[in-house]
């Protein structure tokens, strides 16, 4: 009984982590109509950044400093969207889909390497942070606090950014610029302006996501790919575009990867990719997806 | 009355004038060149042979797969599964079933992967792929994990087993052999590859490719006709998949990782997608920077990655797109 | 028999009433306008006729058989052919590429993997005899987005009357043509559809275009048929004209101001 509500505390803050990162996605294709094969690349330099600044540069540094730490990864790969998306991603909006996903695949690609050349092949971790936390009594058993506190930020994301969606100016900006690019700029929004935005919120969803998993998971090489599959079962079962659709899609992956790794830890990635495959088969758009 | 050469178009005449003196070329090329220098031209002629196969689902139906290192990894791993477990060593067993196995495996990733528009297309056919290397790397009991599997050509017979591999001076005698068996597929598979998008079939293809709604109001099965070149694609790509492999010596998991697939997309944009001959082009281009790039530096993908960005967003047409277009405007001032 | 019945056809979107309970009849060789104002769901109706968009009730016969729930193949098959209002071509192929290509898709030559397209002379001719009807053999070689709004217009219904269909809607084939062509396409449409006995039903918004060419007009307003006959009748229809022109009058058609 304790071990089941472990997993599932597991699955929760993992569901966290995927959330964060499909919110992302979601959120740049609801608005630009992009899809960002360097999603999960991105997720990976957020969690490669955040471990080396607090396992590497602060390290033996106070909790309070590693902590505030921890949302570098985050801000350094927002930059870095707000770098790409006028550089790379601007001079295609015109032309046939394929090369948007070929230069997204190319930015796969180089930030694989870059993040090889800066870190390293050696797996980065932050666990300072999660041991400075300490545990915490669930039941019988101790649980870490720190991922607790990991699924109080992904809940307070969704929020945030379901506020942000629907409650502010900067929101209905972005509602009307994914609904009607062309009519929000004839109505004098500077579609520029806000794409660069909504990307950068993006990779800043991404870069957290990396950011927040790197004390409880060591950063590797190869964890971006990994990451850009899961991030898209998610969005696969809860439809692309819908905040909504992130959320239960993540929850959804996480539990049955949870049951996966426990009763068939051969092929848990397997039976992912058949859930997908299934969903795509019955409800194309997801459960939340727009026709 | 119409003159024929407006229907056949120029193209037509210009190719079957540049193949003879190239055939040629191709056939002599051995005596000119050391064994290891055949070896290489080999490697870009297999190369080549699956970007003609990727081709037709990106260039001719508008498709962009990500894991095409599916087939041909399947391709290898038949080949080497016939050696380990059934001791085979004719060729033409090897490409019997290989691309029996490949085709099935094909038309059933590619029964799902075709419902779907093109993002989704791309991630479904990347995700699937991995699938295959995860069970390539777990099962290791059966496929020899990381170690891999060996396919010796010291057991290799072409043609039926009409010419083996053993005895004197036997390394060269199979490079020399195995380059002719290969440009003699290669010559094949272009063909085939040619007549299929001449047809009718291949003007579907485009059709669906440039305007699926006006096609499918023409009466044309878009999702049938796609499947159709999703299998045929990964039939062509598994073929060279199994022809790699005797070649190579050994086959491991690694076929199977999405950056190979990101290779054969590469290769492909290199040489320009829009046309026949830039995915040729471009596999024996790509061929000869990787040994010299690798052989250089240790960061190849962000290299790949660099010049990829360099074409997507300066040289779209690819090197055979760019020069065509630069050989119409030399033509026009002379 | 009738060639076409809709009964009780319904398509909503949300409140909007884009098809009304429709009973819509149309017989063999008839040549059918449908008019009205914007929004009166004409083009709703051609899109569910044509499998575009699927019906939310009601039924579709076509030469006697239900065909409410084909598929668009399956549609043309049977022989049912739509031209588009917003242009929809291959753009890259050439005029005479799109062509064979219907010619290939109605013969269905299509799953010919291993014979040479430009080598089947029956459906090259075949090619060029549409296009010399439809007045664009002189483009036959150049690429369809090179071909001018009206030569476009003439192609998009080009590529439906290459299939031979039974029944061809076309959807506002003059809209966004200068006046000067407008009589010209309608004259080469018409000439064609009649002189093959073509069943047609034409969205149309010009009433000279219309009144000249039809056998038969029908009135939709709001989703639903508001009268139909003769242009005679059409034209004495005194709700007719003020749906359609906001005026009326015994010559309100005729009128010139």
């Amino acid at each position: 009984m304790d071990i089941l509500v472990i997993q599932i505390l597991n699955s929760i803050f993992y569901a966290c982590i995927l959330f964060l990162i499909a919110a992302g996605l979601s959120l740049i294709y609801g608005v630009m109509r992009i899809v960002n094969l360097a999603h999960g690349s991105l997720y990976a330099l957020g969690a490669y950044v955040t471990a080396w600044a607090i396992g590497t540069l602060a390290a033996g540094a106070p909790l309070w400093v590693l902590f505030l730490l921890l949302p570098l990864g985050a801000i350094v790969v927002a930059a870095a969207g707000a770098l790409i998306e006028p550089t790379l991603l601007r001079p295609l909006y015109r032309r046939p889909e394929e090369y948007q996903l070929l230069i997204t695949f190319a930015l796969l690609l180089i930030l694989e390497d870059v993040m090889h050349f800066l870190f390293g092949g050696v797996p980065l971790t932050a666990g300072a942070v999660i041991d400075s936390m300490g545990t915490m009594r669930i039941m019988n058993l101790r649980y870490p606090v720190y991922n607790l506190v990991v699924i109080t930020i992904g809940i307070a994301s969704a929020v945030f950014l379901w506020a942000v969606i629907y409650r502010t100016r900067f929101g209905v900006i972005l509602r009307a610029t994914s609904q009607n690019m062309r009519m929000a700029s004839a109505l004098g929004l500077n579609v520029k302006w806000v794409y660069v935005q909504a990307f950068a919120l993006g990779c800043f969803m991404a870069g957290l996501g990396g950011a927040v998993v790197v004390p409880a998971q060591a950063a590797v090489l190869g964890m971006g790919v990994e990451a850009l599959i899961l991030a898209f079962v998610v969005v696969v079962i809860g439809g692309l575009g819908s905040l909504e659709g992130a959320l239960i899609g993540a929850l959804i992956v996480s539990f049955v990867r949870t049951a996966g790794i426990q009763f068939f830890p051969e092929i848990e990635l397997a039976v992912l990719y058949l859930i997908a495959a299934l969903v795509l088969l019955i409800k194309p758009t997801g459960l939340f997806g727009r026709a | 009355m119409q003159d024929k050469s407006a229907r056949t178009g120029p193209s037509t005449r210009l190719i079957v004038a540049c193949a003879i003196p190239i055939l040629i070329l191709l056939l002599a090329m051995p005596r000119f060149l050391d064994v290891y220098q055949i070896q290489l031209f080999t490697y870009g002629l297999i190369y080549a042979i699956a970007a003609l196969g990727f081709n037709l689902l990106l260039g001719y139906t508008g498709l962009l797969s990500f894991g095409h290192s599916a087939y041909f990894g399947l391709g290898a791993y038949s080949a080497a599964f016939l050696v380990k477990y059934f001791g085979v060593g004719s060729i033409e067993i090897y490409i019997l079933v290989g691309l029996f196995i490949t085709g099935l495996i094909s038309a059933a990733f590619g029964y799902v992967c075709v419902r779907h528009t093109r993002i989704f297309f791309g991630i479904l056919t990347l995700a699937l792929s991995q699938v295959l290397w995860t069970l390539a790397y777990k099962f290791f009991w059966v496929t020899g994990g990381t170690d891999g599997l060996r396919v010796a050509f010291a057991n290799l017979t072409l043609l039926g087993g009409l010419i083996d591999f053993k005895g004197r001076n036997a390394y060269q005698s199979f490079v020399q052999s195995y380059y002719y068996y290969v440009l003699l597929l290669f010559c094949v598979c272009t063909i085939l590859m040619w007549v299929i998008v001449h047809s009718p079939f291949g003007k579907a293809l485009q059709a669906i490719r440039d305007n699926e709604t006006r096609a499918q109001f023409l009466g044309i099965p878009i999702r049938r006709y796609r499947w159709i070149a999703f299998l045929l694609s990964g039939s062509f790509t598994g073929l060279a998949g199994i022809l790699w492999v005797p070649l190579n010596g050994l086959v491991t998991p690694d076929i199977l990782y999405w950056p190979f697939s990101g290779e054969i997309v590469f290769m492909t944009v290199l040489g320009g997608f829009r046309t026949f001959t830039g995915p040729i082009i471009g596999a024996i281009v790509f061929n000869y920077l990787k040994v010299y790039a690798v052989a250089s530096t240790a960061y190849w993908q962000f290299m790949l990655g660099a010049v990829l960005v360099v074409l997507v967003l300066a040289l779209p047409t690819g090197i055979v797109g760019t020069l065509s277009r630069q050989f119409a405007k030399f033509r026009k001032r002379g | 028999m009738n060639l076409l019945e809709t009964i009780n056809l319904k398509k909503y979107f949300g409140d909007t009433r884009a098809v009304d309970n429709v009973n819509l009849s149309i017989a063999e060789r008839e040549f059918v306008s449908l008019v009205g104002p914007n929004g009166a769901g004409k083009t709703s109706l051609v899109n569910v006729i044509s499998a575009l968009l699927p019906s939310d009730s009601g039924k579709i016969l076509f030469k006697g058989d239900d065909i409410t729930q084909a598929s668009v193949t399956e549609r043309v098959k049977a022989g049912i052919a739509r031209s588009f209002q917003i242009v929809n071509l291959f753009d890259d192929l050439t005029a005479f590429d799109n062509v064979t290509l219907a010619i290939f898709s109605r013969q269905g030559k299509t799953t010919n993997l291993v014979a040479l397209a430009h080598l089947d002379d029956a459906v090259s001719a075949e090619a060029d005899a549409v296009l010399h009807n439809f007045n664009l053999a002189d483009k036959r070689n150049e690429r369809a987005r090179d071909l001018s709004q009206g030569e476009r217009k003439l192609l998009d219904v080009a590529l439906a009357y290459a299939l031979r269909p039974k029944l061809l809607f076309l959807d506002e084939p003059t809209s966004g043509v200068s006046t000067r062509d407008k009589g010209q396409i309608m004259d080469t449409i018409a000439s064609v559809v009649r002189g093959e006995g073509i069943t047609a039903v034409i969205v149309e918004h010009d009433m000279d275009v219309v009144f000249k060419y039809s056998d038969r007009i029908v009135v939709m307003q709001q989703g639903a048929i508001l009268a139909q006959g003769t242009p005679d009748e059409i034209r004495k229809n005194e709700q007719v004209a003020m749906v359609l022109l906001g005026t009326s009058g015994p010559d309100a058609f005729t009128r010139k101001d």
